[in-house]
């Protein structure tokens, strides 16, 4: 009763807003190629639902996400054991790691439209890249962060290399790799989206700036809606994962 | 297996410097198989290091430590380690059995004699009800069991004990000190014990090694002329528990002075 009363507390502001939005429409008859109504987004959005253009684009929007999160991930989270396990690696590929890291993922669509043409791989590869370094960095904090002490338990009990990273490395570090992945996800969106906007010709995107440039404000908005509402559902699954798997352990254990 | 003659345990002119500052200077100690050396001394005398050097888990700078007349320069399987700090000695995702098993797998016992051996140990540590659980449901004498479980899986000739009940209250202290000492004779390991507590060290040991710090050195080794088994109340009551405590004491005293 109280997490409802709560979340109508939340509500009042936002519903307001609307309100007001849809009687100035109304009171105005606004005809713009920049604003729409509240009800005619609505309808736009529910247009594009019953012909099933948005669904087919957030199906193409979160595959390039995930495919991108998936390969940059898994490079990341492989060189991120490799770097945080051996010091010498480190060492040796710190150079490399700050320099490539600040480049911007999106100053890379040039290259990968040169290399890939427009479509899946383009957009796949530049949201690698930018899922890439995040789950890098917070795997190898995460990794040269394991416990001194579980270390020298791995060694007395000579555990090899794999087992060493397989049975004691991985699961100590993974409720840190597991944040690494949740902010990785959030950037491939954005990227993926970024990608889509500017250049790519797929997705939600690409469908918004279609109704920008074809002057429908209202399913322009609409989409913007949606992405917002694909955003959140994102993080609310991966936080709601977070606490199924990991439960306090994340904020119970020091960060080292 | 080895001669008698021959020690088990062998440092021959052992040096050890971290950091540039010596920790150990000059170690000759010979431990012969079935022995209860306990380590005792101020801190910072190098106590620990001398456990990780015999562990294998750092290599001296200067001579050699040898076990069975080979040198140690890695981690064995036949030397089990116990940790003082079992918040970091135990894996918080695996159960108590699981924990166990962590020694099994690393020794490439097969899968399906796994189950058995791990009974065995929980049984021998009095864990045989808590395998299902989880480290942090169990209290520190329990997780220190559960240690000593570990190492027994792993069938050592050599059991390495770094304080481990330092972080123990007295009575639970008790408690696992009598039960090393009977699990120590039924098993015939011999042990190697570092603690600060000087009563501990003479109720344990038929040897009491001190160490002096700046830099570490071997300055005292009595023998602890004490009937087994051993007794919390009659043993501690034996005037020669008392002269041995009074002779510790007062070298620990004159190191600090």
């Amino acid at each position: 009763m109280k997490r409802a009363a709560a979340v109508l507390r939340g509500a009042v502001f936002p519903l307001a807003l609307i309100a007001i939005a849809q009687i100035a429409a109304m009171a105005v008859r606004l005809q713009s190629d920049t604003l729409a109504s509240p009800a005619a987004v609505l309808a736009a959005g529910a247009g594009a639902f019953a012909d099933g253009s948005i669904l087919i684009a957030t199906a193409q929007t979160l595959g390039n996400a995930f495919g991108g999160l998936a390969l940059g991930g898994s490079a990341g989270l492989i060189c991120g054991v490799l770097l945080g396990s051996s010091i010498v690696a480190d060492r040796l590929m710190e150079f490399s790691v700050e320099s490539l890291r600040p480049i911007p993922s999106v100053a890379l669509i040039p290259v990968s439209m040169l290399t890939f043409g427009f479509g899946f791989r383009m957009e796949i590869a530049i949201v690698a890249f930018a899922a890439f370094w995040p789950v890098l960095i917070l795997t190898r904090s995460a990794v040269s962060g394991v416990d001194a002490g579980l270390l020298d338990v791995a060694r007395v009990l000579r555990l090899g290399p794999l087992a060493r990273t397989v049975k004691i490395i991985l699961p100590a570090a993974l409720p840190r790799i597991f944040v690494a992945f949740r902010l990785a996800a959030g950037i491939a969106l954005t990227v993926a989206v970024t990608v889509e906007v500017s250049t790519n010709p797929l997705g939600l995107g690409y469908n918004m700036m279609l109704a920008e440039q074809s002057l429908h404000p209202d399913l322009m908005l609409a989409y913007l809606l949606w992405i917002g509402i694909v955003g959140w559902a994102l993080n609310f699954t991966i936080n709601a994962a977070q606490r199924r798997f990991f439960g306090r352990s994340v904020q119970v254990r020091p960060v080292a | 297996m080895v001669p008698q003659t021959q020690p088990l345990i062998t440092f021959d002119r052992v040096s050890m410097t971290l950091g540039g500052t010596p920790v150990l200077t000059d170690i000759d100690l010979r431990i012969d198989a079935g022995d209860f050396v306990c380590v005792v001394g101020p801190s910072g005398c190098g106590k620990t290091t001398l456990l990780r050097l015999l562990g294998g888990l750092l290599e001296p700078t200067a001579g050699e430590v040898r076990y069975a007349g080979k040198r140690i320069t890695e981690p064995r399987a036949d030397i089990a380690v116990m940790f003082q700090d079992y918040g970091r000695a135990l894996l918080p995702w695996r159960t108590v059995s699981g924990n166990v098993s962590l020694a099994l797998e690393a020794l490439g016992v097969p899968k399906d004699v796994r189950p058995e051996r791990i009974a065995a140990v929980l049984a021998t540590v009095g864990l045989s009800d808590k395998a299902d659980r989880f480290p942090i449901e169990l209290s520190g004498g329990m997780q220190q069991r559960l240690q000593i479980a570990r190492c027994l899986a792993q069938r050592p000739q050599v059991l390495l004990m770094d304080e481990p009940f330092g972080a123990l209250d007295a009575m639970t202290r008790q408690t696992l000190q009598d039960e090393v000492l009977s699990i120590v004779a039924a098993s015939g390991a011999t042990v190697f014990f570092v603690t600060h507590d000087l009563e501990e060290a003479v109720y344990l040991g038929n040897r009491v090694i001190g160490l002096l710090p700046h830099p570490g050195r071997i300055a005292s080794d009595v023998n602890v002329a004490l009937s087994r088994p051993r007794n919390q109340l009659m043993t501690r009551e034996d005037p020669e528990f008392a002269r041995l405590r009074r002779h510790l004491f007062d070298f620990i005293k004159d190191a600090d002075a």
